[in-house]
């Protein structure tokens, strides 16, 4: 697409730069020399690591920390007169752009003027390296620590020599604690028996996969029985606080994966637990939802931040219409019929599919996770939760409560329950049954829009999506016990958690073929799941 | 009863009309890729490809003086219904030649068709390789075109030490590794410093995989991670890479299944730096691609629809046809097979596609680092074209054999110390 | 029962035994003997197809045994399918002997490309042709009894007998995807040379497995027609409407449904063993949950207890299928989800109750 034209706007570039240089001398970067700004724009990939290693040495690097952090995020370029610029994207398909020099700032839509400065994966790893080393030098105690625990993932001679030259300065405790560790390593690696003893003392405290290497390679290396035992103490240490931690991160896998299959089955928990529909088409209303996130993100390009957000009620709206649709034009001829519900329903299932596949295509869609749900809360070292996964869990509780609040605190729950107790006793009564029936379904398909906003984070969003849940999505309902919304989540939630204690061990397939055949063996000898529920769906 | 009698008769009788055949003063080319099922995702844009050149084609006066006329069938990624598809093209459509299959199993499932039937079938995707038919023409990757280089590039330019070799389970990841895992023993590369991992298709949940690829290049030594992990499981298996804060830097992936479409389908701002292998990219700058990318947009009418790998096979798989078919003055299968071994034609990244002996062609290898647009830059690439090796010299069981489709051997699988062509002998 | 009585009042079911019949006439001519330029010629690819769906339509009368006259809706008859599927595909792998391309006389190719040295136990006694027969029976049938025997002493009933029987197709498909199960993983099996000394490329073994399958079909129609005639095929129709009720009356209703569903498995199993050499290959993803929906959707579409509709159901909808995917591939699928809903919304009793429908509506 822009391949073309940036290739004809280049030459235009070209161009341009050669009368501007014929025209006026070059203005000149306050930050850079010119032979540093020529490396930039035309040198290949080993001149700019060359160039990055060595600007710590130079008087005043520490102001070049912001052209360095720009470089590594790839968004620096160079304007035709060789002046540093930052370039990132702007609302309405703009670019922002920024003098590093001047600090000025303006807004364009074309920048096919500008030179980008392009890097390679060795180039970021050096200028990760860099930034660390010119951050030691910050006065923000935060920013140092920082720098030191990017240090802590790679030492290596050069940045032990680095930490020892800081070290002495360092005032602030938690720095120099990490520091201390550095300079452990470094000792130990050293392999001088005097300062071995002290070393392995720092390094047996910590949970640093480097301090753990590096025991482990003392340990073999070292001549000193006395020492290599003292080691070895220090490795079983940590690999027992390790293993603690480790199974804490399995079970956190569980309650992600697990949260994920109750947000799929709870839906259907409400259309076959309560209502006894056999609803195949599940998997695509969860489509439908994930494909609502993707149209909305489409419409709100500068807002990725909230469409999320705005996303959960949209697409809480587009699958309970479809489901409220489905309900009045085919399943209400077939009430009673569960098994005949299951093929009307597959067959809308097949109709949703396409024509997912023909307004979209059958290419996947990509749903863009806004910053705030990326990255990783780091407990330690070892243990990291990863924040997407941490909101899917709350936000599966929320959908939990707020679905068993309807159904046990509202006049629509309480319909519900009676329609789907005895349906003619509660139409006596005054309820109207084909409204409540309609309304239900809309929730439990609505609900499944929402489960929709959150797989579009994890996973494809594409026409396949909801074949890929529907089945576990009965599992778990089955297994929890059908009808009963705390079933579900205790179901979802063992499935997840015993599937990601077996993973390790017999590997992914196995593991979920174990699970299906304990469901299918457990139904046989509890037919009604884990928590069996009197209701029009108890008779089967 | 008697209308139901009437319908059962029906059928077989209008079978019987269809399959009577009417001679036309039109070339037949067959396109066998999935329209619908789970792999329409990737074939339905080589169907378009197909389409696009055989109009241009025509538009170029078409082939012998003919018109060219594509026949398109959906075998609806249904492996069996490929088969069934195959011999409805050669049997009732009578058509010169077939392009199409993605995945390994489409292959196999009709590759018997074609042997029977002999016809001649083009299969334009990077695959295990351990295979020569007379009559299939692999214009994609052999393992030697895309994994090897790979991890040549890897070893040597990367300095890594320690690799993960993930796949999905099936026959290509399977066969790519042990490839790989054999080579990487040769190179001294030590088992403890290996670790291989298979997942189901449509793998979703990577969490605890990621963790332990994490924990794996946790071990001090530079690790990166192979990657022949198939389609959709793509997307979830980079999502998390993301979000556990695995980056390119400290663990590179180099993939062989992920180009520019797969990209398109995902949000690439945390998979900068991640690398794939290929004989083709969109980003590369040639005055055969840029046409190519130029007619391709028109022709589907979409100026953010991207080019990738095995479009150029097509490219390059068509255009060898034609030069062959011109060749030999006939369309007649048999004379096609003959005349087209040796024939060159240009490729899109500005050299030239031989096609060889063995029925592979020869092909560059790039190595290309993902880009925030969804574009790969080049950071690496072959001194020059690599041929297609249909039997790995790294496998115990296929170093001995080679294929030679010449009239000399006349063979897919000869062995070359009991100087025996073994097995089928088509 | 004499086979004159059982069909005595079925006129649709002598008619359509007729058809076979005529078809095992026709075919082997059309397609054998009249010389292929003629326009009565019939084409390999033709016999091929309508094998297939005679192996298709077999293994609908063995759903519709379970669905239409037991009311147990199996969603998992493709696993005994795909099953009976293996048993025929090992045999077959067996035969190719040295002719594959690694040329190893003992193994397949993919288990020699997968650094296996010897043949697994499960595959010992696959080169024997009544050995792969007795499993095709057996294997389904077994799995079938044993599912059955937990399932129905269990009283596992309706919608979760079917999503039972959708978790077992289900775990079998990924299993068998599994490389190190040594069934081909992905790929299955295929390349297949010869069946019993034939070569499966020639057009007369072609045109014998048709007629094999057309057999299979008569048989496999008169014996499901003799079951629904017998004590046990009443008993199940009682069980059908009111399990309960039929069980306090004193029926075994367990063993009813334990011995009809191991049949209508074993049936599966033969349409499966069939369908492989036809087709050429099988793989998992012929266990695929997908499948065995859209099963039930033939014989819905035909009309449910009623046998002959489900052969109507499987042959129109694959016809169907043929002809759209060649055309419209992109309609296929709305074709097919629109039939689904139509069928069960307003055509209960399928193609072939519309037609007694239509004759009520003129009389």
């Amino acid at each position: 697409m822009s391949v073309l034209r940036k290739g004809r706007a280049g030459i235009y570039a070209a161009l341009l730069h050669i009368a501007l240089m014929l025209l006026f001398s070059p203005v000149h970067s306050a930050l850079m020399p010119d032979e540093d700004i020529a490396v930039l724009k035309e040198g290949s990939y080993g001149d700019k690591s060359d160039l990055v290693i060595s600007l710590p040495e130079r008087p005043g690097a520490v102001s070049l920390l912001p052209v360095l952090q720009v470089m590594l995020d790839g968004d620096l370029y160079l304007s035709a007169d060789e002046k540093l610029l930052s370039v990132t994207d702007a609302p309405a398909d703009q670019y922002l752009i920024i003098d590093i020099d001047a600090g000025t700032e303006s807004v364009v839509a074309e920048k096919g003027a500008l030179k980008r400065v392009r890097i390679n994966n060795s180039v970021r790893r050096i200028l990760r390296r860099t930034i660390a080393q010119l951050q030691l030098r910050s006065d923000d105690v935060g920013v140092r620590l920082a720098a030191v625990k990017q240090i802590i993932d790679k030492v290596d001679t050069d940045s032990v020599a680095i930490i020892r030259e800081y070290f002495p300065a360092e005032q602030d405790a938690d720095v120099r604690d990490a520091m201390a560790l550095v300079l452990a390593v470094g000792d130990l690696r050293s392999g001088d028996p005097a300062l071995a003893e002290a070393a392995i003392e720092t390094l047996s405290t910590s949970l640093e996969p480097v301090a753990l290497n590096t025991l482990q390679d003392f340990s073999e290396d070292t001549d000193s029985t006395l020492l290599a035992r003292q080691a070895e103490k220090a490795i079983e240490a940590i690999q027992g606080r390790v293993r603690v931690y480790e199974n804490l991160e399995t079970l956190y896998f569980g309650l992600s994966s697990g949260s994920v299959l109750v947000l799929a089955g709870i839906g259907l928990a409400i259309t076959f637990g309560v209502m006894g529909v056999i609803n195949m088409a599940h998997g695509e209303l969860i489509m439908l939802g994930a494909y609502t996130t993707y149209v909305i993100q489409q419409l709100m390009p500068e807002l990725i931040g909230i469409s999320i957000i705005i996303a959960i009620p949209a697409a809480f709206l587009v699958s309970g219409l479809a489901g409220i649709i489905m309900e009045r034009l085919v399943i209400r001829h077939l009430y009673g019929n569960p098994l005949e519900t299951l093929l009307a329903t597959f067959g809308i299932s097949l109709i949703l599919q396409q024509t997912v596949r023909t307004i979209f295509s059958p290419l996947n869609k990509s749903v863009i996770t806004p910053d705030w749900m990326s990255g990783l809360l780091e407990v330690n070292s070892v243990l990291a939760l990863t924040w997407n996964r941490l909101y899917i869990i709350v936000f599966c509780l929320i959908v939990f409560l707020a679905l068993v609040f309807v159904m046990k605190k509202t006049p629509l729950g309480l319909q519900v329950r009676a329609v789907s107790q005895n349906r003619n006793m509660a139409r006596a009564m005054g309820v109207r049954s084909q409204w409540v029936d309609a309304l239900t379904f809309g929730l439990g398909s609505g609900i499944a829009g929402v489960a929709g906003v959150a797989l579009s984070l994890i996973t494809n969003v594409g026409p396949n999506l909801g074949q890929a849940y529907i089945i576990d999505s009965f599992m778990v309902v089955v297994f929890g016990g059908v009808g009963n919304l705390l079933g579900t989540l205790f179901a979802g939630m063992s499935l997840g958690v015993m599937n990601k204690v077996l993973e390790p061990s017999v590997g992914a397939v196995l593991a979920k073929i174990l699970i299906l055949v304990f469901i299918i063996l457990f139904i046989q000898k509890r037919p009604q799941g884990l928590f069996p529920q009197r209701g029009r769906a108890a008779e089967g | 009863m008697k209308k139901s009698i009437f319908k059962t008769l029906a059928i077989p009788a209008a079978l019987l009309v269809s399959s009577m055949t009417f001679a036309a003063d039109t070339i037949k080319v067959g396109v066998l890729h999935s329209l619908s099922g789970t792999m329409a995702i990737s074939e339905t844009t080589l169907k378009d490809t197909m389409l696009m050149l055989i109009e241009e084609q025509n538009k170029k006066g078409g082939l012998l003086g003919k018109k060219l006329e594509p026949v398109v069938v959906d075998p609806a990624s249904n492996w069996p219904l490929f088969a069934e598809k195959a011999r409805e093209l050669i049997e009732q459509d009578k058509v010169a030649a077939v392009f199409g299959c993605w995945t390994s199993v489409s292959r196999k499932s009709v590759l018997p068709v074609f042997e029977e039937l002999n016809n001649i079938l083009f299969y334009p995707v990077q695959y295990e390789g351990e295979e020569s038919s007379k009559n299939v023409f692999y214009t994609g990757a052999a393992p030697n075109q895309q994994a090897i280089p790979a991890v040549d590039y890897l070893m040597n330019d990367v300095g890594v030490k320690r690799w993960v070799l993930a796949g999905t389970d099936y026959v290509y990841p399977r066969t790519t590794n042990k490839i790989l895992e054999a080579y990487l023993k040769a190179k001294g590369v030590k088992d403890a410093d290996i670790m291989i991992n298979y997942t189901p298709f449509g793998h979703s949940d990577w969490q605890s995989i990621v963790s332990d690829i994490k924990k794996f290049g946790g071990a001090g030594k530079k690790t990166a991670v192979v990657s022949t992990i198939n389609g959709d499981a793509n997307v979830p298996f980079y999502k998390e890479l993301g979000n556990q804060g695995l980056s390119a830097e400290d663990i590179p992936v180099i993939a062989f299944s992920v180009g520019e479409e797969e990209l398109s389908g995902i949000d690439t701002g945390p998979l900068v730096g991640h690398l794939a292998a290929w004989n083709y990219f969109m980003s590369v700058d040639s005055k055969q691609n840029k046409k190519f990318i130029k007619d391709w947009q028109k022709f589907i009418g979409s100026k953010d629809r991207v080019s990738n790998d095995p479009m150029e096979a097509h490219y390059i798989g068509f255009n060898m046809w034609v030069k062959a078919v011109e060749k030999a003055g006939t369309t007649d299968p048999e004379a096609v097979q003959k005349a087209i071994i040796g024939v060159e034609v240009p490729n899109l990244t500005g050299g030239t596609a031989k096609m060889l002996a063995n029925h592979h062609i020869t092909k560059p290898v790039l190595i290309g680092e993902i880009q925030d647009n969804g574009q790969f830059d080049v950071v690496w690439e072959t001194d020059g074209l690599v041929p297609g090796d249909a039997w790995s010299d790294h496998l115990p069981g296929s170093k001995d054999i080679v294929a030679d489709w010449t009239d000399k051997l006349g063979c897919g699988n000869y062995n070359s110390k009991t100087k025996k062509c073994s097995g089928q002998n088509y | 029962m004499t086979r004159m009585s059982l069909l005595a009042d079925d006129v649709a079911g002598k008619r359509f035994l007729a058809i076979l019949a005529i078809l095992c006439v026709v075919v082997p001519v059309a397609n054998l003997l009249v010389p292929s330029d003629s326009a009565l010629h019939l084409s390999t690819y033709t016999v091929t197809l309508l094998g297939k769906y005679l192996c298709y339509a077999l293994l609908a009368i063995a759903a519709d045994l379970v669905w239409g006259y037991l009311g147990i809706l199996s969603l998992g008859h493709g696993a005994f399918f795909s099953l009976g599927g293996y048993a025929m595909g090992m045999y077959l792998m067996r035969q190719i002997g040295d002719r594959g391309v690694y040329g190893n006389p003992d193994l397949p190719d993919f288990m020699v490309f997968l650094n296996w040295s010897e043949l697994p136990w499960f595959w010992s006694g696959f080169d024997q042709f009544w050995f792969a027969m007795l499993m095709v029976v057996l294997v389904p049938g077994v799995l079938a009894y044993i599912f059955g025997f937990l399932a129905f002493r269990s009283r596992v009933t309706g919608v979760y007998l079917s999503i039972m029987t959708q978790a077992l197709t289900y775990a079998l498909m990924l299993a068998f995807f599994r490389n190190e199960m040594g069934f081909g993983g992905n790929n299955g099996l295929t390349d297949f040379k010869d069946l019993l000394g034939f070569s499966l490329q020639s057009d007369a073994t072609r045109v014998g497995l048709f007629m094999a399958s057309a057999l299979a079909l008569a048989l496999g129609y008169v014996l499901c027609r003799y079951i629904v005639q017998s004590r046990l095929g009443l008993v199940a129709v009682a069980v059908r409407d009111a399990e309960s009720r039929t069980r306090f009356i004193g029926y075994r209703v367990e063993h009813a449904k334990l011995w009809i569903f191991t049949f209508s498995a074993v049936l599966a199993g033969i349409a499966g063993a069939l369908y492989v050499p036809q087709v050429g290959i099988i793989n998992p993803n012929e266990f695929s949950p997908l499948n065995s929906i859209e099963l039930i959707v033939w014989v819905a579409v035909g009309g449910r207890a009623t046998l002959i509709g489900a052969v109507v159901g499987a042959v129109a909808v694959n016809y169907g299928k043929t002809v759209l995917t060649a055309a419209l591939p992109e309609v296929w699928l709305f074709v097919l989800g629109a039939l689904f809903v139509i069928v069960t919304v307003y055509f209960p009793q399928g193609l072939v109750g519309l037609k007694s429908m239509m004759m009520r509506a003129r009389a």
